[in-house]
C-alpha cells in the first residue's frame, strides 16, 4: 500500500544542503498497523509529506496506493485520509457540521453513503455535543475527533497520521486509540502513525519503524525491539536508541 | 460549491458585505475622476477623446477588476506558505491553485467591476462602434482577463521563491492594472514596446481597442498584431501555469 524507494529530501538552508530524509526504503502492505518513531528532527515529517504529495522527493521513488504522490496528488487525495496533530485541515470559522458538508462536496461523497458514515462517526467519536460549533471555538481533544471524523468521510484506503494524541488528556487519548484500532480492524484501513508517545506504540502498532537521521534505524515488531534489551522497559529501549542515533 | 461557500461567507455578514462594496465602488470613483478631471481641461489625451479613453479604461477594468475578485486571492499564497495552511489545501482532491484563489471572498472588489460596466456600457453608446469591429470587444475582455489571471499566478508562484518579499509582485499585478487604464500612446516608446513583445499587456486593450476604434496605431505596429490576443495571453497562460508547478514543486513546507 505504501511504498518507498531509496526515497530522499534534501532542502537548501543557508547554501548548505540539509538531507532531511536520506535513501529511505521501506513497504507497508495493506492492512498494516504501523508506528513510526524517532527523535525531533529525524525527518518523520518530511516522509509523512512525501507521502502525501505535499513535499515532492529529491531523490527516489515513493508509491501510495499505486500512485506517485506529488504527480498524483488530487487523485490520491481520494484514497487517503490525512490527520496532522499539529494542525487542523478544518475550516476555521465554519461549524463543524459545515466543514464536513464541504468536503462531502470537495470529495463528491453520494448524499446517503456520507449521511451513513456520518451517522457512524459522530456516535463512535461522539460528536454530537458540538457538531453546530464553529472549529475555533473546540477544545483540541474535540478539534482532533472532528479532524479524524474529516479523514475518514470519504473512506480512505491508507490513513496517515502526524502525531494524533499531542496534547490530549489521557481519556481522550484512550478514546483515540481505541477507534483507530477499530478502523484498522473493522474497515482494514493501512494506519501509519507517527508519535512520541509511547503509549501509543504500545497500545497500538504490531509494527514499529525508528527513523533517525532520515534514516531507518530499526523496523521490526515491538517484540522484536524489546527483545534487543530483555530486561528494559520501552522508555529505555527507545532513550537508548535516540541517544546512540544522536552521536 | 464555490457559490455555496462565497453567498455562506457574505450572508454571514450582511453589513459588511455592503459597506465594502460600497467602498469598493468608491475608491474606483477616484480612478475615474482622475479621467474626467484630465478632460475638463482639454478634449484629447494623446489623440484620444473622451469616450475613447473611457472605452480604453472600462474594457482592462472589467477584466482586470474580475480577475482580481476570482484570482486575486493568489497573490497572498505566501502568507498560506508561512501559515502552514498550504499544507492543508495540497491535500484535499482539488488543484491548490483553485482552493487559494477563491479562499477569501472580496466583496469589495465587486463594487469595481459594477463601476467598469458602467464606464464601458457608458462608453460604448458615445462612441458608435459599427457592428463589423464590435465583436472584438467581448473577445478583448476576455483575453484581457486571462492575462490578467495569469499575471496573478506567475505573481503566486513567484511567492514560492519571494517568500519574505511578497509585495515585489504587485508592480506587476496591480501595476499592469493601473498601466492598462491610460491609451500607450502617453507613455514612451521603449516602455510600450517592453509591454508588447515581453509582457503582453499591450493585448489588454490598446491592440484589440485600437482595431475597435479604427485607429492607426501611433508606434506603427503591424496591423496583424491587433488580432494576436488570444495567442498572447494563452502563452502567458501556458507560462504561468508551468511557473505555478515549479512552485508546487519546490515548496518546502513548514516545521513540523
Amino acid at each position: 500500500m505504501i511504498e518507498l524507494e531509496r526515497a530522499g529530501r534534501v532542502f537548501k538552508v543557508k547554501r548548505t544542503l540539509v538531507h532531511a530524509v536520506r535513501e529511505l526504503s521501506f513497504t507497508v502492505a495493506p492492512g498494516e498497523f504501523v508506528g513510526c518513531l524517532g527523535p525531533n528532527g529525524a525527518g518523520k515529517s518530511t516522509t509523512i509529506k512525501m507521502l502525501c504529495g505535499i513535499l515532492t522527493p529529491t531523490s527516489g521513488t515513493v508509491r501510495v496506493a499505486g500512485l506517485d504522490p506529488s504527480r498524483r496528488r488530487t487523485v490520491l487525495a481520494r484514497r487517503i485520509g490525512v490527520v496532522f496533530g499539529q494542525r487542523t485541515t478544518l475550516w476555521w470559522d465554519l461549524p463543524l457540521r459545515d466543514s464536513f458538508e464541504l468536503i462531502r462536496l470537495l470529495y463528491k461523497v453520494d448524499r446517503r453513503v456520507f449521511a451513513e458514515r456520518l451517522d457512524e462517526l459522530v456516535e463512535t467519536l461522539d460528536l454530537a455535543a458540538f457538531l453546530r460549533t464553529p472549529v475555533r471555538q473546540l477544545s483540541l481533544g474535540q478539534r482532533m475527533r472532528g479532524d479524524l471524523t474529516a479523514a475518514l468521510l470519504h473512506a480512505p484506503d491508507v490513513l496517515v497520521l502526524d502525531e494524533p494524541t499531542i496534547g490530549l488528556d489521557v481519556v481522550s487519548k484512550n478514546s483515540i486509540r481505541s477507534f483507530l484500532l477499530r478502523v484498522n480492524a473493522e474497515r482494514g484501513t493501512t494506519v501509519l502513525l507517527t508519535t512520541h508517545d509511547l503509549g501509543d506504540v504500545e497500545r497500538l502498532c504490531r509494527r514499529v519503524m525508528l527513523i533517525d537521521h532520515g534514516r531507518l534505524a530499526f523496523d521490526g515488531s515491538l517484540d522484536d525491539l524489546m527483545a534487543t534489551a530483555p530486561d528494559e522497559t520501552i522508555e529505555e529501549v527507545v532513550t537508548r536508541l535516540y541517544t546512540r542515533a544522536g552521536q | 460549491m464555490l457559490a455555496w461557500t462565497w453567498t455562506r461567507a457574505a450572508a454571514a455578514y450582511p453589513v459588511s458585505f455592503t459597506l465594502m462594496v460600497g467602498f469598493g465602488l468608491m475608491m474606483a470613483a477616484v480612478d475615474l475622476a482622475v479621467i474626467l478631471v484630465v478632460f475638463a481641461n482639454t478634449t484629447a489625451l494623446a489623440g484620444f477623446t473622451r469616450a475613447e479613453v473611457l472605452f480604453l479604461y472600462g474594457a482592462a477594468n472589467i477584466a482586470f477588476s474580475v480577475a482580481d475578485m476570482c484570482v486575486g486571492n493568489l497573490d497572498k499564497i505566501s502568507q498560506h506558505i508561512k501559515a502552514g495552511t498550504l499544507d492543508t489545501m495540497l491535500l484535499k482532491p482539488a488543484p491548490a491553485w483553485l482552493q487559494a484563489a477563491v479562499d477569501r471572498f472580496t466583496p469589495s472588489r465587486f463594487g469595481r467591476v459594477l463601476q467598469s460596466v458602467i464606464v464601458l456600457v457608458t462608453a460604448l453608446a458615445a462612441l458608435d462602434i459599427p457592428w463589423q469591429r464590435a465583436w472584438m470587444v467581448p473577445v478583448m475582455i476576455a483575453t484581457a482577463g486571462v492575462i490578467f489571471a495569469s499575471l496573478w499566478t506567475l505573481a503566486g508562484a513567484a511567492q514560492f521563491v519571494l517568500t519574505d518579499a511578497p509585495e515585489v509582485v504587485n508592480a506587476f499585478t496591480y501595476g499592469s492594472g493601473q498601466l492598462t487604464q491610460y491609451p500607450f500612446s502617453v507613455y514612451g516608446r521603449d516602455l510600450v514596446r517592453g509591454v508588447t513583445y515581453v509582457l503582453p499587456l499591450a493585448f489588454v486593450n490598446w491592440q484589440p481597442g485600437l482595431y475597435v476604434l479604427g485607429k492607426d496605431d501611433p508606434f506603427g505596429t503591424p496591423e496583424a498584431l491587433r488580432f494576436l490576443g488570444p495567442v498572447a495571453a494563452l502563452l502567458l497562460a501556458l507560462l504561468a501555469a508551468l511557473a505555478w508547478r515549479q512552485g508546487i514543486r519546490r515548496y518546502r513546507s513548514t516545521g513540523s
